[in-house]
């Protein structure tokens, strides 16, 4: 502190004095009270207080966002969501004495209505199976009564909670099931992938068709609800909120009539199968599906075991099974316009070039018949894809041996390859090569090496080539559009929840093939002679079809099971816009179940087409 | 600081050794006045680094070093003001008092939304908040009226006319913030009360306020014609019965009660729930006493209170020591300004008071009150300096 000098006072007006001691005194009054005030409330009775803090909790309630809805081309719902109640234990509250554990069991059991065992075995389940800290659920859609008595009886349950969750719903039944997969419950692996770091314990996603390609687009932000309660767990008041964040929708290509067509036809012949049907020049899916199918809504409730099994077994079917995008099958005849294109590239033949064919043919000491060892006579290219003259493929297959060249153009139409389709689980079948082969023999795991047998039968979509009919698709619609090998996909635009469209999908194409136009319109005119002349293999099927198509039947022999029919079709044509590829595995001939179902298959597409356009010419018996 | 150190030669002449202080006019400041200042920025950051690190994700730092900045601006301002003899202020007046209207008026039509009231203006880099410099501008000129009409006019003309003057800003204020148009308030009885109104008068003003305070927050919204919006009633009202809805107005208060409370004789430390968990609200703003006294305990939220108390007694001093009544009066309004506004802040805090939304001085984080409050001690300084000036005599300049 200075020392104040002694010199006289400024001049001051009478009384300053007073009023500086009165403002003073007040300063002190107010400081004054509030040192006793801080020193009460801290000092006197600051652990009351310091009890009431500790009293304090918060509880985080997630508030789950819906997942968006799946439509079909038309906007036709074919997932959304129901709510249901759950009733989960919480994962905090439950004792770690297996005494007290016990205890709880019984009382919820008996609320439940369950056994005890019941409710072990689901527990322990639970726990196993979801990441630690998630609510363990144990029932969903509880009845009514049950969540009433719950919740009017909350300070004796503290542990159980009832809480709303969204379940999906299929307003169309198994419509598409294959297509549209399912959801679950997040597990350990899934919160340590890339990408999931916004899920938590007890979150859903996509574990399987589009509801896993497009999980992030479906898949809303969840809100959050934070909420003070007492030691007693009483809510006593909401901190904050986040108010979820819907999914969007996702609009499939799906065309509803196709799909349906499609769909029907298979399982009226009610042999395993699948078809795929898509436009050729953007790889959009107007309809796939795999027979047997599944109904989707077994996935919202917890699976027993002999509903796990079925879905599985090879006596049911393996419903589960996509055959459209993972069967791998021999495909037979209809691989032969490959082996055309292979050949004509190679020079092994021109268009004019005539075969005799004698019903079979004997190459390197091994003979090779037609089916049935029908002779078809003098046959040139085009005559030959009408009457699937095999003795025509052997002999390119045959000439083609050693060049390579029918393995290159195969992987060049996308033969044993993924497509790279916007579903998962995707197989990608085999393309037999001679340096695939010899390198399986080198290792012990064949009997012998590439013979040019190989290549005669792949010739013919026989031996040891697999595919599926999503890749004849795609195949055949390159042959189609004139050489654009397309990337399939099932996502036409993502919607808001508003329904306005935020996003559109735009077709991809994987590659472009060097098609000489030549050769692509003699095979497209042999396959349509195939089709649609008296002498073609599925004429029996497309005769009266009024829509021109070119369209090839496949037998494929796929020993021990009976033959696999086929049948892959471009329509209208000569200009095609869509393309059907079909397989009945144990469906004998291809004109006899593939082509049929087929035939159902464009009708519905042309039959659309012709209400769209208002009724008028094409219209489809 | 201290006169003795400037020696003096045998011959009677002044060899002055120049310091820094010296250098810039600073040697007469107020010592006590600048710690008390500087020690309660020093509390404000750091308490905002011990508890503000997981508010804003990726800069941890975030609040404490826009505290400092603010800081360090308002000391820059608070010496470039202190050199500036306050006198002239009283010259400028009418201008000040014309400035202080129109920047309250620009408010109503640029403003920017926040917390249910508009005060502020969006500037680059900045959002600026006219009503916490006008403090200072209300008290400059208010004064200054005092000393110009000291001699117009009867005792009661005088008393409505300073009545009339502060009421004007006051009232605008009300529309866009309450705690802020109090504090406005304060300082015009403040003024009024140093300038020698009758305590006659002092007392019907009293009265007035009291029924207009009966008549806003009882009589209109009974007669269904509500004055203050919802939200503003229930702050007013429910520290009253702080239980009664404990989840909705009372809740903040009774919260930071809680806080406090909990603090008990040293301070909970790292472990202070209340603080970290979220349960204070504003807890860098409004209720920052309440997260000292949460972390801190006893100590730490006296010692804060100490230093305001130094703050207090140091400008009401300058009362007596002003070399002129407009630095009397000045001295008054600026003392008193800080007095109000740390007694209903730390009242709210403790729950003693309403909760109206009026920052901590020095304390509570936000750019416009730190650098407007540091502007009037830069002006209590200069009251002081000048002081000083005139008791040295002729040769100290």
């Amino acid at each position: 502190m200075r020392i104040e000098p002694v010199i006289a006072e400024p001049k001051k007006r009478r009384g300053t004095a007073l009023r500086v001691a009165v403002l003073g005194g007040v300063g002190l009054v107010l400081f004054a009270v509030l040192f006793f005030r801080l020193w009460s409330l801290q000092v006197v009775t600051g652990d009351r207080y310091l009890a009431e803090a500790n009293d304090n909790r918060t509880r985080e309630i997630t508030v789950r966002a819906p997942r968006g809805r799946i439509l079909d081309r038309d906007g036709n719902v074919l997932v959304d969501n129901r709510t249901s109640m759950a009733l989960e234990l919480d994962p905090l509250q439950i004792p770690s004495q297996t005494a007290e554990r016990r205890k709880l069991f019984a009382s919820v059991a008996e609320v439940i209505g369950r056994d005890l065992d019941w409710i072990r075995a689901r527990y322990r389940r639970e726990l196993e199976s979801n990441p630690p800290g998630s609510p363990i659920t144990l029932i969903r859609d509880v009845d009514d009564d049950i969540v009433y008595y719950l919740q009017e009886n909350q300070a004796r349950y503290p542990e159980v909670q009832i809480n709303r969750v969204f379940v999906r719903r299929y307003p169309q039944g198994l419509r598409a099931a294959h297509l549209l997969g399912s959801v679950g419950e997040v597990t350990a692996e899934d919160l340590e992938q890339e990408g999931n770091q916004d899920l938590e314990a007890g979150d859903f996603l996509g574990k399987a068709g589009i509801e896993q390609t497009y999980d992030d687009v479906l898949r809303g932000e969840n809100g959050l609800s934070r909420i003070q309660v007492d030691s007693l767990g009483r809510v006593k008041g909401e901190l904050q909120s986040k108010n979820p964040d819907p999914g969007d929708s996702l609009r499939l290509t799906i065309d509803p009539d196709v799909q349906a067509a499609g769909e029907a036809a298979l399982s009226s012949i009610g042999l395993p199968g699948a078809f795929v049907t898509m436009n050729v020049d953007t790889g959009e899916v107007l309809g796939l599906a795999s027979n047997p199918t599944i109904d989707p809504a077994i996935f919202t409730r917890p699976l027993t075991q002999a509903q796990v099994d079925g879905l599985y077994s090879e006596d049911t079917g393996a419903p589960l099974f996509n055959r459209a995008i993972s069967g791998a099958y021999p495909v037979g005849s209809t691989y032969k316009p490959i082996t055309a294109v292979a050949g004509l590239d190679a020079g092994s033949v021109t268009p004019s070039t005539v075969i005799q064919d004698n019903g079979q043919i004997e190459i390197s000491d091994q003979v090779f018949t037609n089916a049935g060892s029908e002779p078809h006579g003098p046959v040139d290219l085009r005559r030959a894809l009408e009457v699937s003259s095999d003795v025509y493929f052997y002999l390119l297959g045959a000439d083609l041996n050693g060049t390579n060249k029918l393995q290159q153009w195969s992987r060049q139409f996308g033969i044993g390859q993924t497509t790279g389709i916007d579903l998962p689980g995707e197989a990608s079948g085999l393309l037999p090569t001679p340096a695939w082969r010899n390198e399986l023999f080198a290792n012990d795991e064949t009997d012998r090496p590439w013979a040019v047998g190989d290549n005669v039968q792949l010739a013919i979509g026989q031996g040891d080539l697999q595919a599926d009919p999503l890749q004849m698709a795609v195949a055949y619609a390159a042959l189609g559009n004139g050489g654009s090998v397309v990337k399939p996909h099932t996502a036409l635009q993502v919607e808001d929840p508003a329904g306005r469209v935020v996003d559109e999908y735009q077709p991809e194409i994987n590659r472009t093939i060097d098609l000489d136009p030549a050769a692509r319109r003699v095979i497209l005119e042999g396959l349509n002679d195939a089709a649609q002349q008296p002498d073609g293999t599925s004429y029996g099927v497309f005769g009266g079809f009024p829509v021109p198509v070119a369209g090839k039947t496949g037998t494929a022999e796929r020993p021990p099971n009976g033959d696999q029919s086929w049948y892959v079709v471009l329509a209208p044509y000569p200009d095609p816009e869509i393309v059907t590829a079909v397989t009945v595995e144990q469906g004998g001939f291809g004109s006899d179940t593939a082509a049929p179902i087929a035939l159902q298959i464009l009708s519905a597409y042309f039959d659309r087409e012709a209400k769209a356009v208002g009724g008028g010419s094409g219209n489809v018996e | 600081m201290e006169s003795s150190r400037i020696p003096r030669t045998g011959s009677g002449h002044y060899v002055p050794k120049v310091g820094l202080l010296e250098r810039a006019g600073l040697r007469d400041m107020d010592g006590w006045m600048a710690f008390s200042a500087l020690g309660l920025l020093v509390c404000s950051i750091y308490t905002l680094s011990q508890t503000s690190a997981q508010v804003v994700a990726g800069a941890p730092d975030y609040f404490p070093q826009r505290q400092a900045v603010y800081g360090l601006v308002g000391i820059v301002a608070m010496i470039a003001v202190a050199r500036i003899d306050y006198s002239r202020f009283r010259e400028l007046r009418v201008g000040i008092y014309t400035f202080l209207c129109a920047s309250i008026l620009i408010i109503f039509a640029f403003g920017v939304t926040s917390r249910g009231s508009t005060q502020s203006l969006d500037l680059p880099f900045f959002t600026f908040q006219p009503a916490e410099l006008g403090k200072l501008l209300l008290i400059l000129s208010l004064a200054g009226f005092v000393i110009d009409g000291a001699r117009r006019g009867s005792e009661r003309q005088r008393t409505l006319r300073y009545l009339a003057l502060g009421l004007a800003p006051t009232g605008m204020v009300l529309l866009q913030d309450l705690g802020t148009s109090l504090v406005y308030g304060a300082i015009t009885i403040a003024i009024m009360v140093a300038a020698g109104v009758r305590w006659s008068h002092l007392a019907a003003i009293g009265a007035g306020l009291v029924s207009f305070i009966a008549v806003v927050l009882v009589l209109m919204p009974m007669a269904g014609a509500p004055v203050l919006k919802d939200y503003q009633q229930e702050r007013l009202t429910s520290f009253l019965s702080p239980t009664s809805d404990i989840g909705g107005a009372g809740y903040q208060q009774n919260q930071a009660k809680v806080a406090a409370g909990s603090g008990g004789t040293t301070g909970r430390g790292d472990q202070a729930t209340q603080s970290r968990l979220g349960f204070v609200p504003e807890r860098h703003t409004d209720f920052i006493f309440a997260v000292v006294a949460e972390r801190y305990g006893f100590v730490g939220a006296g010692l804060v209170l100490s230093l305001f108390a130094l703050l207090f007694w140091r400008a009401l001093r300058l009362m007596t020591l002003s070399k002129n009544f407009y630095g009397t009066l000045v001295a008054a309004g600026i003392a008193s300004a800080i007095m109000f506004q740390v007694f209903v802040n730390v009242g709210m805090n403790l729950g003693i008071m309403p909760i109206t939304g009026i920052p901590l001085p020095l304390m509570s984080y936000g750019g416009s009150a730190i650098i407007a409050t540091f502007l009037m001690i830069g002006v209590l300084q200069s009251i002081h300096i000048e002081s000083r000036a005139g008791q040295r005599g002729p040769w100290s300049h």
